[in-house]
């Protein structure tokens, strides 16, 4: 354990921990771009400096790590006035047509740009940007809203292991793109969207992302109903309907999903599910009420068991359907009808 | 899995069998090419070149039905070369003798010929497997479904057992679920032959605790799989069945079969939240709630118990299945006393020692695996770590290859495998209404190597006849090296063009899991 | 004024690439005297004083202490030859004329801290010492210097040639060792350091050209010998590049200590055409650029940063009254644009807005406020940029502002250098 103090606090943390964790452990909020919890720190942004008594240059939080008797300022006019300086860097170089980013309300430029109090960037702008890559199913990218954090890039080759992203050309010129400036349909990318979910601007966007604004969504935490890997996600919920999925970390998944758990969503509230019970009427499957179907099954099965015994009637439980309803779906079959017939479909 | 999922991205060295790991469970598949990233050696041993198969040092692309004679191989080259972990076989299994006489029989030279490989890559694979400290086994459907399946799985077993690399971190055998809740449907009794935790129905002190606890008198033969019960359809021994969330019509092998039986049905029940193929054929239909409708636990394939959580509401009058389930249960004359999912799983957690410790206040917290007996307990993220449920021993249950019960001959001159592909999940149900999805793959496709297609005269994209003794169907041909020549390549997620029309129902004796993976079948223009 | 040769000992006087002729005139000694108790070199090296003459001043022998004490299964000796500055030419001289002295050097270091491989990252632009060194290393190979079981001592160590990415900033430790792994070469974030986690994650001591030539010497002569050169904090002699309006252009080997005042009267011969000195950029391209009057500054890293001038790694860079600062500082941070490697956005977006603003002031269009700007600017990226290229490139900026305000003037008025 090393002992420090934040902002004057004292805080005692395990060797290792960096300046960032510690003040996140403090409930200090420290901005960030580029920091990603699952790779190790990268500190290209420079938006999470700090000052550390003793040291001529400030420092990265994200990658610096405690040490004793340290003394950290989180807010000095130092930091203050260089974090404002990023972010007047980054946008002066920045498409500023908030009203129609999809970003808008979630965007972390425009977040810390509010919080730090810059209106405008005292900077000129000098960066032609590169064309807009709208191919992709499911994402559009567009390279003037990039603020080159990297994310994505190291989320598509660290995590996902994809290698579709990588940093093009150098220094001012560098922008993120695909090898031989191929479109996203035309390359490798299997659309996980994965870097989607990172970008903290308007450049990698949801096709659907305009279709709610961050402030209008509650999140809900849950499993991916897709294989067998259990990933865990979060549902963005609008009026009652799932407009979109992020990732979350889970013990299986390192904060990514695949393109069926990010993007396959639209099964929940589509026109094609079933609202109502149906019964076989003349040859055809017509609305019933659920007292009607409830007791149409029970009478079904209770003929056929009174007839040829419980052994005449199979259950076949679901892979999808929950541990809860499974079981009770089992205890039904032994206990209510009275057979061990009961599996379920998933062998396949 | 007898291992984590995570632990994967510090192996030394991963083995892929029988899984298309990126494309069916594509978070793993993403963890694997960590892996390598990192410097982990890869071996894939499949019939298709998968994507993973780019990632390999090794490739093995073995003809379809061939892995037991691969799995044996390695043994043999292992123990030949003397590259066992002798201590581990000595004091931690029994049977050792009987496998070795087994795989004696495989020297390279006869495997590589079986499986259509090259007897020095089959030696690399070997020594790169056995020598490396961390090291775990991947295997899904390309294994078990095959009518020598439960043997296939043995074989892994036997293989990771001869190398010490069971009960250690960072290896073990990991068979890969399908489905986000096989395990869970296990685990929770829904098998024939088992209560929860695999508590056997044939053992009286099994069924007298749940007697008790249930407060019935329970049947006491084991009942029958989907398979038998489908068949047991024909001579009228089943005459109701009850269908909660599945749709055998597509899922099953020899469909044509399977809607004729369920055609032949007195009564049948679906529960789904879409009219599946199945549902259509259903006497009555009742509308369910999906996953983001309703609480619950899911079980992954890592034996990891995970909430979902209700975020809208059900559309119209659908409700969640267990509610329908409790519902049809008093009308049946039993009153359940737990009345929602966490008071349901807090009577599995009192009758199932593994899910002992599981309730859903925990879950908030932390997600355990699996044997996780008590509250106080963390969970078990490696099994069988110095010791086996069977006792202190394992035993090495060595098999001999059998090839598949359909080989190819003049009539049907090629193997189709079947499998899923990254864009759709099953039979299409859910990822079928994703539009997206589907203008990126939208229909049904063989994949059929250019010696093939051009003894046949087929093009890419045009519009083939695939025909087995069970069927056939119609769809576009897809002209590739992935598959050999000889061999073909079907997905099964589509109704149009159903390769499980193809399929061959041919059961593996102990699991029951049928010969999707191999059957015979012929090719021609349309 | 008489040279003090002790890494260019005896240069031009043999055949470079013999290592032959360089045993006659005393080569070999020092890895001699190393090889029979290689225990005892890095103490050796602590005690001579010796600094990093890659421009950072770090403590050798400390710094070889990191990886000597690091626990692993593969170490790296790696030197750093890719001298990107502009105008700087040392290492390649050290290079040309005595390569043994650096492979000597490079094996004493490797025996000092354990390694088995040495790496050269040598600039793209040097395709004449790629021959060189690599006629010398084979040379040393066929002589038994390296390779297996090293003059009998049981010691394996071999030395790969690396020819670098051709940027400026793969000449920072961290960059060049990720350009050596084949990665896009940027710097990484430091802790670890490379003397504990260097190249492919193992401990890898990275020193200059001129840093590890100076090993074999002291070695021969003894720690006390070395700290008679030079001064208290700084001993040994520096190669210093004298360029820009000067008569003798060159590279001058002298004590640390050497006044700028005798390098550019007595060595250099003063401005052409007996034209008046102006300024003098120090320590490179990212240096400060003084007055004149700052002439009898001694060239110590001490002396330089108690006056607001750079030690470096010994350029010294005249100007005299013809030439225009605001064009010098042009070039300059159009050099720093196109060399930033784009990591980290205040270098990657604040220097090119550091050269649009002195190109305001070239052209007579600054406006109030532009002043303050660049100073903010300037001063924001020296504390808050990844490595040292982001830190350091504002500094020839910074230091006109301080030693030449006058120059900065807005409003339509340009003021033309010296005038
Ligand atoms: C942008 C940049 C460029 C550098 N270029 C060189 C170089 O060309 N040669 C060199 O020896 N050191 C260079 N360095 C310094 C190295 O990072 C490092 O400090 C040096 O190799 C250590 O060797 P030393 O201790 O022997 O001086 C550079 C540093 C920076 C920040
Ligand atoms: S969608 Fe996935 S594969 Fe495609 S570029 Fe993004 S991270 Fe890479
Ligand atoms: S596209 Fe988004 S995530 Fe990627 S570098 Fe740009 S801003 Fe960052
Ligand atoms: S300071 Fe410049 S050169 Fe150094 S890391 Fe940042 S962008 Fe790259």
């Amino acid at each position: 354990m090393v002992s420090l103090t934040i902002d004057g606090r004292p805080v005692k943390v395990k060797k290792g921990t960096t300046i960032l964790e510690a003040c996140e452990f403090l409930g200090i909020d420290i901005p960030t771009f580029c920091h990603l919890k699952q790779l190790k720190a990268e500190g290209s942004c420079r938006m999470c400096v700090v000052e550390v008594e003793g040291a001529r240059n400030l420092q990265i939080s994200c990658a610096t790590p405690c040490a004793e008797g340290m003394q950290v300022h989180t807010r000095t006019e130092r930091v203050v006035s260089f974090r404002r300086l990023v972010i007047e860097l980054l946008l002066a170089n920045h498409d500023t047509n908030c009203f129609s980013c999809p970003a808008t309300g979630r965007c972390k430029l425009y977040q810390y740009a509010m919080e730090y109090g810059v209106e405008h960037s005292r900077f000129a702008k000098y960066k032609p940007h590169h064309p807009k890559d709208e191919s992709s199913e499911f994402f559009n990218y567009d390279p003037s809203k990039c603020i080159l954090c990297r994310r994505c890039v190291r989320v598509c080759n660290n995590l996902q292991a994809n290698h579709t992203l990588s940093l093009k050309n150098r220094g001012p010129d560098t922008w993120v793109g695909l090898p031989f400036d191929k479109l996203f349909k035309d390359s490798n990318c299997v659309s996980c969207g994965n870097c989607v979910s990172v970008c903290p601007t308007g450049a990698l966007t949801a096709k659907a992302g305009k279709s709610y604004r961050i402030w209008e969504v509650t999140k809900t935490r849950t499993t991916c109903p897709y294989c067998g890997v259990g990933c865990q996600m979060d549902l963005l919920v609008k009026d009652g309907q799932v407009v979109g999925v992020e990732p979350a970390e889970g013990g299986a998944n390192p904060g990514i999903l695949c393109v069926k758990g990010k993007w396959a969503y639209h099964f929940v509230n589509h026109p094609d599910r079933l609202t109502t019970p149906l019964i076989r009427r003349d040859g055809e499957l017509q609305p019933a009420t659920w007292d009607e179907a409830l007791d149409y099954v029970t009478q079904g099965i209770q003929k056929i068991k009174e007839e040829s015994g419980p052994d005449a009637i199979a259950g076949f439980a679901s892979a999808r359907a929950t541990n809860e309803e499974n079981y009770l779906f089992m205890k039904m079959m032994r206990a209510a009808v009275g057979t061990n017939n009961v599996d379920h479909c998933a062998r396949l | 899995m007898t291992n984590s999922i995570a632990e994967v991205v510090d192996a030394d060295a991963v083995l892929v069998i029988g899984s298309n790991t990126t494309e069916a469970h594509p978070v793993i598949g993403a963890q694997i090419r960590q892996a390598v990233g990192r410097g982990a050696k890869l071996v894939v041993a499949e019939p298709r070149e998968i994507p993973l198969a780019q990632d390999a040092d090794i490739f093995l692309k073995i003809k379809p039905g061939t892995n037991i004679a691969l799995l044996n191989g390695l043994m043999h080259v292992i123990i030949a070369e003397g590259l066992y972990d002798r201590e581990y076989v000595e004091n931690r299994t029994e049977g050792f003798a009987e496998l070795q006489e087994v795989v004696e029989d495989y020297p390279p030279e006869r495997v590589a010929e079986i499986c259509g490989i090259d007897p020095e890559d089959l030696k690399a694979a070997a020594r790169l497997y056995a020598k490396a400290e961390k090291a775990p086994i991947f295997y899904a459907m390309g294994v078990t479904q095959h009518s020598s399946g439960t043997a296939g799985v043995m074989s892994i077993a036997n293989l990771a057992l001869l190398c010490g690399k069971i009960g250690k971190y960072g290896c073990g055998v990991n068979p890969l679920r399908g489905q986000n809740n096989v395990q869970g449907a296990c685990d929770m009794g829904c098998l024939p032959g088992d209560y929860t935790g695999y508590q056997k129905v044939a053992n009286p002190e099994a069924r007298a605790k749940f007697e008790k606890a249930w407060g019935v008198k329970l049947p006491e033969q084991p009942g029958l799989t989907v398979t038998e019960a489908v068949q047991a359809i024909e001579d009228g021994k089943v005459r109701c069945l009850y269908i909660m969330g599945e749709n055998p019509l597509l899922s099953d092998p020899n469909l044509n079969h399977t809607e004729e039986m369920f055609k032949k049905l007195d009564f049948l029940i679906v529960q789904d939240i879409f009219l599946t193929e199945t549902a259509e054929l259903a006497d009555v239909v009742l509308p369910a709630a999906c996953f983001a409708e309703k609480d619950g636990t899911f079980t992954n394939t890592e034996r990891r118990v995970q909430r979902i959580r209700r975020a809208v509401p059900a559309p119209g009058e659908a409700r969640a299945d267990w509610e329908i389930v409790q519902e049809v249960m008093l009308r049946l004359g039993y009153e359940n006393q737990a009345d929602s999912p966490e008071e349901i799983l807090a009577e599995i957690a009192s009758l199932t020692p593994s899910y002992g410790g599981i309730s859903f206040d925990r879950l908030e917290r932390e997600q355990p695996q699996w044997p996780c007996p008590s509250p106080d307990h963390p969970g078990t993220p490696i099994l069988h770590v110095g010791r086996f449920s069977r006792g202190e021993r394992a035993l090495f249950k060595p098999a001999h290859y059998l090839p598949a019960a359909e080989q190819p001959d003049d009539e049907y001159p090629l193997i189709l495998t079947t499998g899923r592909i990254l864009y759709h999940y099953h039979t299409r149900t859910m990822t079928g209404r994703n539009e997206d999805l589907n203008r990126i793959s939208g229909r049904s496709f063989v994949e059929i190597n250019p010696a093939d297609a051009a003894k046949w005269g087929i093009e890419s994209g045009a519009r083939v006849k695939v025909e087995s003794r069970r069927g056939e169907v119609v769809v576009d041909a897809l002209v590739t090296d992935r598959v050999d020549a000889g061999v073909i390549f079907m997905p099964f997620h589509f109704g149009d063009g159903a390769a499980n029309r193809l399929t061959n129902d041919v059961l593996d004796p102990t699991a029951k899991i049928p010969e999707y993976k191999v059957c015979a079948a012929r090719v021609e223009r349309y | 004024m008489e040279e003090t040769r002790v890494v260019l000992h005896k240069a031009g006087e043999f055949l470079p690439t013999s290592s032959l002729e360089y045993e006659a005139v005393g080569g070999y000694a020092g890895l001699r005297k190393a090889a029979a108790d290689p225990d005892q070199i890095v103490d050796v090296i602590k005690a001579s004083g010796l600094r990093g003459r890659g421009g950072a001043g770090f403590p050798t022998g400390l710094k070889m202490s990191f990886t000597k004490g690091a626990v692993a299964d593969q170490k790296y000796v790696v030197c750093n030859a890719d001298e990107g500055e502009p105008g700087t030419n040392k290492d390649r001289v050290i290079m040309e004329e005595v390569p043994h002295r650096l492979i000597e050097g490079m094996i004493i270091a490797a025996l000092a801290v354990g390694a088995d491989q040495g790496y050269i990252y040598l600039r793209a632009e040097y395709p004449h010492v790629k021959k060189v060194l690599e006629k010398a290393l084979e040379d040393a190979r066929t002589h038994g210097f390296l390779g297996r079981d090293i003059m009998g001592s049981g010691f394996d160590f071999d030395i790969q040639l690396f020819i670098g990415a051709g940027a400026y900033v793969c000449g920072e430790e961290t960059a060049l060792l990720d350009s050596l792994e084949g990665k896009r070469g940027e710097p990484r974030f430091k802790p670890p350091f490379p003397g504990v986690a260097g190249l492919w994650g193992k401990p890898t001591l990275v020193n200059n050209v001129e840093t590890l030539a100076n090993l074999p010497a002291i070695m021969v002569n003894g720690p006390e010998w070395f700290r008679s050169m030079g001064t208290e904090s700084f001993p040994g002699t520096k190669l210093f590049t004298l360029s820009g309006n000067v008569n003798n252009r060159g590279v001058y080997e002298f004590p640390v200590g050497v006044t700028i005042r005798q390098l550019f009267e007595e060595v250099g011969g003063g401005c052409p055409d007996g034209r008046r000195l102006y300024a003098i950029q120090t320590g490179g391209a990212s240096g400060n650029i003084i007055p004149a009057s700052l002439l009898d500054t001694p060239m110590d890293q001490e002396s330089c940063d108690k006056v607001g001038a750079t030690f470096g790694a010994g350029d010294l860079m005249f100007m005299d009254e013809t030439c225009c600062l605001l064009d010098v500082l042009e070039n300059l941070a159009e050099f720093f644009v196109k060399e930033s490697c784009g990591k980290c956005t205040p270098c990657r977006e604040g220097n090119p807005q550091l050269l649009h603003l002195v190109q305001k002031f070239r052209r007579g269009k600054a406006q109030d406020g532009d002043l303050d700007l660049l100073i903010e600017l300037g001063s924001a990226m020296t504390i808050g940029c990844l490595c040292g290229l982001g830190q350091m490139a504002p500094n020839p900026i910074l230091s006109v502002v301080r030693f030449f305000p006058q120059v900065f003037a807005v409003n339509n008025v340009y003021v033309r250098g010296a005038s």
